[in-house]
């Protein structure tokens, strides 16, 4: 163990340049986004995720901004256990009917101002799910969607370049 | 052989590579009472309007066999398989919920994938003094898939947990029957995330099986390189993970860093890190270069180089192996009762793994080691993982080292207006994903049945919880690792 810790200090760190945001995620946030994060953000952004029926491709990638590539808290953006203490709610999936009650619950025990993003081209628009009796459709059949990031599933770095246009766009 | 005894007289129907028999209800029943004897293992039991299927498996032949037994109910209703034989009864319940077919005698016929609108759901009982109850789910406090758990508790010990699950169920076999081939590929690739070349490898198995073509031997070598990268990523991040729910983060950010690289060359070499949607149905959508093969070269040699130390690091650091030996053990009847494969069987005494025990190209040809453990206990599940991490990366380099040269993908038959069926087992980096299909005359999906490794391990979690704490209860579900999309589908 000692040898591990150790290689931490002598190493040089893993992380890699930030990606910066993304233009066109940028002009996608609506007026409203930018007055309320202005106030609210700063430069913390506290997400819950919520799975409202990901085949879980989503959710693999959404823990790898957390390994020592991506290092996801050094922006300070970090997932939080509480949608109560969230400012964001992350949905990934076609939201399933058997989620909606969790979806909504979720999102009402979120305090305002609050923000949805969805990740995920099922999240955006049920993806090729959209026929399914069994689904509502992309986020938006119930939540509107502040911000969608396609992919399948999104690359971390995509990911992460969406998160760092609600940042970026909080600053402005 | 239990398995031809029971067919005898039957009606065979055209499946491959292994029989489907139609049979009576005597027949049926008699089935059923062998996998309770044991002297069979259930592989799978699903439905479609108007019939019953029933798949097999006899272990003790050599080479394993698989049957499967069909029923029809015209009046609706089918003698319960689960009445004799437990791992049957959520599949039943299952089968209750999605096709209206009742099992006759059913021990339990609550709903199970169907949670309807607004009706409650009775859980099972445990009362006494000191008994309370601690719902979780199914929005958990982590970033991982959403099910119900509803423990029933004395202080800090666990006395009964029971699984609530299906909120993931997005209708995916709904949606496969009547889509072609192509886009039902992509769907099954999308049963379980994480397994996603192991599903699409079933279902373009039992495609090709059905369509009696046989993907090319470079393809065969592709795909189980792709099939152990993946193994290698879930594997490395779980053993991982489950030290974090152990508080001891290190091990996480170190596996975290090996995961990122398995997933970084995947990327590289086949152009998506999860490698969706890169086995195509006769074959491989992406073939290796020679730069793929220097990538995947320098990936085992930086993961070989690496990954003994942390194995040292998780093995002599004491607070972790006091969290993780002798918690949660899955007893060895059980997991044989339940047939429960992958490392969560092969940690309590069950040698089962598909690429041995039914192999298909190119582990037909490769020799590797089947690790097996008896402890059952949390501990076990990672030691199968780290000696399979082991076996990975020796069977990636072996496959490399004889790859064969040619196409990449065979070209599929005409189709004559006749329907065809077709039948797989995979070694999914959980255990053995099943996969049925039965194609129209114009070379559509008709009917798919996918079974996920987890219809028979999320009952033997309730079971290994028992009689640990609470708190506990992270370790052991991780070890687990059972999938909720696969399993609801």
């Amino acid at each position: 163990m000692r040898k591990e810790l150790f290689a931490g200090l002598v190493l040089p760190p893993l992380t890699e340049a930030s990606p910066g945001a993304d233009d066109a995620l940028l002009a996608a946030l609506g007026p409203e986004f930018e007055r309320a994060t202005r106030r609210r953000l700063g430069r913390s952004l506290a997400i819950r995720e919520v799975d409202a029926g990901s085949c879980n491709g989503c959710e693999l990638e959404i823990h790898a901004l957390g390994n020592a590539f991506y290092d996801l808290e050094r922006f300070g953006i970090r997932f939080v256990a509480s949608p109560r203490h969230a400012d964001l709610l992350l949905v990934t999936g076609p939201v399933t009917r058997h989620m909606r009650e969790a979806l909504e619950r979720t999102w009402t025990a979120v305090p305002a101002p609050k923000w949805v993003v969805a990740a995920g081209n099922c999240a955006c628009d049920g993806g090729l799910f959209q026929e399914s009796p069994a689904c509502l459709g992309g986020v938006d059949a119930i939540l509107k969607a502040d911000l969608r990031i396609k992919g399948c599933p999104p690359r971390p770095v995509e990911l992460l370049r969406g998160l760092l246009t609600l940042l970026e766009a909080a600053q402005r | 052989m239990p398995l031809t005894h029971l067919i005898a007289d039957q009606y065979p129907v055209t499946t491959a590579p292994w029989p489907r028999f139609r049979v009576d209800r005597e027949s049926w029943s008699r089935a059923a009472q062998t996998l309770a004897s044991g002297e069979v293992s259930l592989v799978s039991l699903w439905a479609e309007p108007g019939q019953v299927h029933l798949a097999l498996l006899d272990e003790a032949a050599s080479p394993a066999e698989i049957a499967i037994l069909s029923l029809a109910c015209p009046e609706g209703h089918f003698p319960s398989v689960g009445a004799h034989h437990a791992p049957a009864i959520r599949l039943e319940r299952t089968i209750r919920d999605l096709f209206g077919l009742e099992p006759a005698g059913a021990p339990d016929i609550r709903p199970w994938l169907d949670h309807g609108q607004g009706a409650s759901y009775r859980f099972l009982g445990a009362e006494g003094p000191g008994l309370h109850q601690v719902p979780v789910g199914p929005v958990h406090a982590g970033i991982i898939e959403p099910g119900h758990f509803r423990f029933t508790v004395h202080g800090e010990t666990v006395v009964r947990l029971e699984e609530r699950l299906g909120y993931v169920h997005r209708g995916l076999e709904g949606l496969l029957a009547g889509a072609p081939l192509d886009r039902a590929i992509r769907l099954a690739g999308r049963a379980s995330g994480d397994s996603t070349v192991a599903y699409a490898l079933a279902f373009a198995r039992a495609a090709e099986a059905a369509l009696g073509i046989e993907a090319p031997a470079r393809a065969a070598s592709i795909r189980a390189v792709m099939a152990e990268l993946e193994r290698l990523a879930n594997h490395l991040g779980d053993i991982g993970a489950i030290a974090n729910d152990a508080a001891f983060a290190l091990m996480l950010a170190h596996c975290g860093i090996l995961r990122e690289r398995v997933l970084r060359t995947a990327d590289e070499v086949f152009g998506h890190r999860l490698m969706m949607d890169r086995i195509a149905i006769g074959g491989v959508a992406t073939d290796l270069t020679g730069a793929g093969l220097r990538h995947i070269r320098a990936l085992t040699t930086y993961v070989r180089r690496y990954f003994p130390g942390l194995v040292q690091l998780y093995d002599r650091t004491a607070s972790l192996q006091d969290r993780t030996v002798g918690t949660g053990i899955a007893k060895p009847d059980l997991v044989r009762r339940f047939a429960a494969g992958g490392f969560i069987g092969r940690a309590s005494c069950r040698a089962f793994d598909v690429r041995r025990a039914l192999p298909y190209p190119p582990y037909d040809r490769l020799a590797f080691e089947m690790p097996v453990r008896g402890e059952g206990d949390v501990n076990a599940r990672v030691w199968i993982r780290i000696l399979e991490v082991e076996q990975s990366l020796a069977l990636i380099d072996r496959i490399l080292e004889r790859l064969p040269d040619g196409p990449v993908a065979t070209s599929l038959p005409a189709i004559d207006g006749t329907g065809r069926e077709g039948v797989a087992l995979v070694e999914g980096f959980r255990g053995d994903i099943f996969a049925w299909l039965s194609l129209d005359g114009e070379g559509r999906v008709a009917r798919c049945h996918l079974r996920d490794p987890s219809w028979f391990q999320w009952p033997l979690l309730e079971a290994a919880i028992e009689g640990n704490i609470l708190a506990d209860f992270p370790l052991c579900n991780k070890s687990f690792n059972c999938s909720y999309a696969g399993h609801d589908l």
